[in-house]
């Protein structure tokens, strides 16, 4: 489903991805570890061009994506993103905040895009806050919400960058709750994250990143259990 | 005591009733609200156009954008005034009033651009990316999400740069327009009294001022009522 090869990514004279070649199936549980600054989340980015590529090539149903004739916003609408900060709109309610990409981009009527708003809404068990702004509700139920905002567009793909670090401690339960239950539905998914037992768990393939290059790739059982790289070793050793 | 009101009361009336003076300044009034108002729209149309060119990518644009802003920053608002008037509209027949208003709306758009751009990226950059992850283009991205959000910071900082334009018209005399500033020193010249029509004239532009300062307070309240929660 998404093909990378030998990306690079260049901040002014900071090489953050120095050539990573991965290949993501459909119904896969991709979480990616490593240190920070390793460049993870800027992995991610790539993956649907919030951040523009250097050098290397990205297919989505097999469509090389960073083609710049490519029409991006039709290739974001296949990609559901889900960031640290939320971002959720806060000029809007909750039931806006959901319907407003459906509807302007005519994927449904306003009808329609609210039904299944709700029925997204009670699926993170928000169903009482439709008519809420942001600024009234907590950092779990905000996260939630985005999920549901990126959902509404009915994506292929989930990407995650560390949605739960923003999060005070006794909410990052209820988010990942959630994204549990989107990973056992079938949705493939790229979760960046620092919760391991949540890795350890979801994960059908965990990426260990470091320097720029995937230093080791398997299951959790594998990553975990019995790390062949000496610094994915040496990352699991501070963090476990 | 006496002999004070007395006194008061005789320049008053020589400078203000005498010769239907107050319809000088009554017309000055009409002269400065119209050229005023028409001002601030062109201002805010202009300010528009130039804060999109400062804030593109687009190399010409932004040298244009960057042009104008430096421009009429860097020269005296009467002399664009005279400029525009003598040199640009020589020879164009349009009410004079209305060549003002043009020339001050050319002018107070360079100081809208400033804070239409900072109002933009005073809006955190997540809301952009939100946006367009989810598929949104960029113009829907900035009519949608950025610029309502905008509108709201940038509100106090415009209704200051409105202000600042009406005691701006009070150069418009140099093209021969009567406004409230014209009509204070005519009377100064007609009646050779300075303290009367010049603590008038600043009483009436204190007074317009104040007028819509609280209408603009009460615009601004209701702006801000969304966010009481």
């Amino acid at each position: 489903m998404i093909k990378v090869k030998n990306l690079h990514k260049t901040f002014e004279n900071l090489e953050v991805l120095r050539g990573i070649d991965e290949h993501i199936e459909k119904g896969e549980v991709v979480v990616v570890i490593g240190p920070s600054g390793s460049g993870k989340s800027t992995f991610l980015r790539c993956l649907n061009l919030l951040e523009d590529v250097t050098a290397g090539e990205i297919y989505v149903d097999d469509e090389m994506i960073n083609d710049p004739k490519v029409n991006v916003n039709r290739i974001r609408q296949k990609m559901g993103m889900v960031f640290q900060q939320f971002n959720l709109f806060p000029h809007l309610t909750i039931m806006e905040n959901i319907t407003l990409a459906p509807v302007l981009l005519k994927k449904m009527t306003k009808e329609d895009a609210i039904k299944r708003g709700r029925e997204l809404l009670a699926r993170v068990n928000l169903a009482e806050k439709e008519n809420a702004y942001p600024a009234q509700l907590s950092g779990g139920q905000k996260q939630r919400v985005a999920i549901a905002r990126a959902l509404a567009m009915d994506p292929e793909i989930m990407l995650f960058d560390e949605p739960t670090s923003a999060l005070d401690p006794e909410m990052v339960g209820e988010v990942l709750d959630v994204m549990k239950d989107l990973a056992k539905s079938g949705m493939t998914m790229v979760i960046v994250t620092h919760e391991m037992g949540f890795a350890r768990e979801v994960a059908t393939r965990v990426l260990f990143i470091d320097q720029g290059v995937v230093m080791e790739s398997g299951t959790p059982e594998e990553v975990f259990g019995n790390p062949q790289n000496e610094r994915t070793k040496n990352f699991l050793s501070k963090v476990l | 005591m006496a002999q004070w009101a007395e006194n008061f009361g005789n320049t008053f009336y020589k400078c203000f009733i005498k010769e239907d003076r107050y319809k000088l300044l009554l017309s000055g009034i009409g002269v400065t609200i119209k050229v005023s108002l028409l001002a601030v729209v062109i201002g805010i149309i202009i300010g528009m156009i130039i804060a999109i060119c400062n804030l593109s990518k687009h190399k010409l644009l932004k040298i244009i954008g960057g042009i104008y802003t430096d421009v009429i920053r860097g020269t005296p608002s009467v002399t664009q005034l005279m400029i525009i008037y003598f040199v640009i509209f020589a020879s164009v027949h349009l009410d004079k009033w209305i060549i003002a208003a043009i020339a001050f709306g050319i002018n107070s758009g360079a100081y809208v651009s400033e804070i239409i751009r900072a109002g933009i990226m005073s809006i955190d950059k997540g809301q952009t990316e939100a946006g367009r992850s989810l598929g949104l283009n960029a113009y829907q991205t900035m009519s949608r999400i950025v610029i309502p959000q905008a509108i709201k910071n940038i509100f106090p900082a415009l209704c200051n740069e409105f202000i600042v334009l009406i005691k701006e018209t009070a150069i418009v005399g140099y093209v021969g327009l009567m406004d409230i500033q014209k009509a204070g020193d005519f009377i100064k010249s007609a009646t050779f009294i300075a303290f009367m029509p010049l603590i008038g004239t600043a009483v009436i532009y204190y007074v317009l001022i104040k007028i819509l300062t609280l209408i603009l307070n009460r615009i601004e309240a209701v702006l801000r009522k969304a966010d009481a929660r």
